[in-house]
């Protein structure tokens, strides 16, 4: 079960453009620290899927047992830990950001979509 | 709380610029602020990871409830 629970995270780190993985949801955020990330990466309009880590604690677990990171948020751009709350902010602030979103997902990304929640369990 | 984070700081970056500050009085939302040459040439993730590691105990049985980070390099 737990197996199955590392899959499903694994796949969206190396499947989604942007992943953000978050306690509570973009309609509900429930922690300072993801509601920074969230705001940062809504600034550089980054393509969010965010994954809430509540529902299930194995879930916060298995991310940071693949990523070594050890808090929420975290955020990835294909695959690559990019960080969490204040590394974001501190990219978004200097355009940093941006920059590695349009080289990671190409310069049309702004359009690439929207905003989405990814459930696990 | 601040002392003991501070203290595990100091032992990881030995001379270098450390302070901790405890953001809601509460003694478990920290801001902790780094300079230190060893973050020089680093990425802000791998930066990160060695102020984690420094924290690991605290982080690990539940003592800080948020860490808020900033580092830099000594330069």
């Amino acid at each position: 079960m737990s197996d199955e629970i590392r899959d499903q995270v694994k796949g969206i780190i190396e499947s989604e453009d942007v992943a953000l993985f978050m306690k509570g949801t973009p309609q509900f955020v429930m922690c300072g620290n993801s509601h920074r990330a969230l705001e940062a990466l809504r600034r550089a309009g980054a393509p969010v899927t965010a994954v809430d880590i509540l529902p299930d604690p194995r879930i916060r677990e298995e991310l940071s047992a693949l990523s070594g990171w050890p808090t929420i948020p975290q955020v990835f751009v294909r695959g690559e830990l990019v960080g969490g709350a204040d590394i974001v902010e501190e990219l978004a602030e200097s355009g940093e950001l941006e920059r590695k979103l349009e080289e990671k997902l190409g310069p049309e990304y702004r359009g690439a979509g929207e905003e989405r929640v990814a459930a696990l369990g | 709380m601040t002392e003991r984070l501070d203290a595990l700081l100091r032992e990881a970056f030995p001379g270098d610029e450390v302070s901790v500050e405890d953001r809601t009085g509460g003694g478990d939302h920290f801001q902790v602020n780094v300079t230190s040459p060893r973050f020089e040439g680093l990425s802000l993730v791998e930066q990160h990871r060695l102020v984690y590691d420094a924290l690991a105990t605290p982080l690990a049985d539940g003592t800080i409830h948020e860490l808020r980070i900033k580092t830099r390099g000594a330069s």
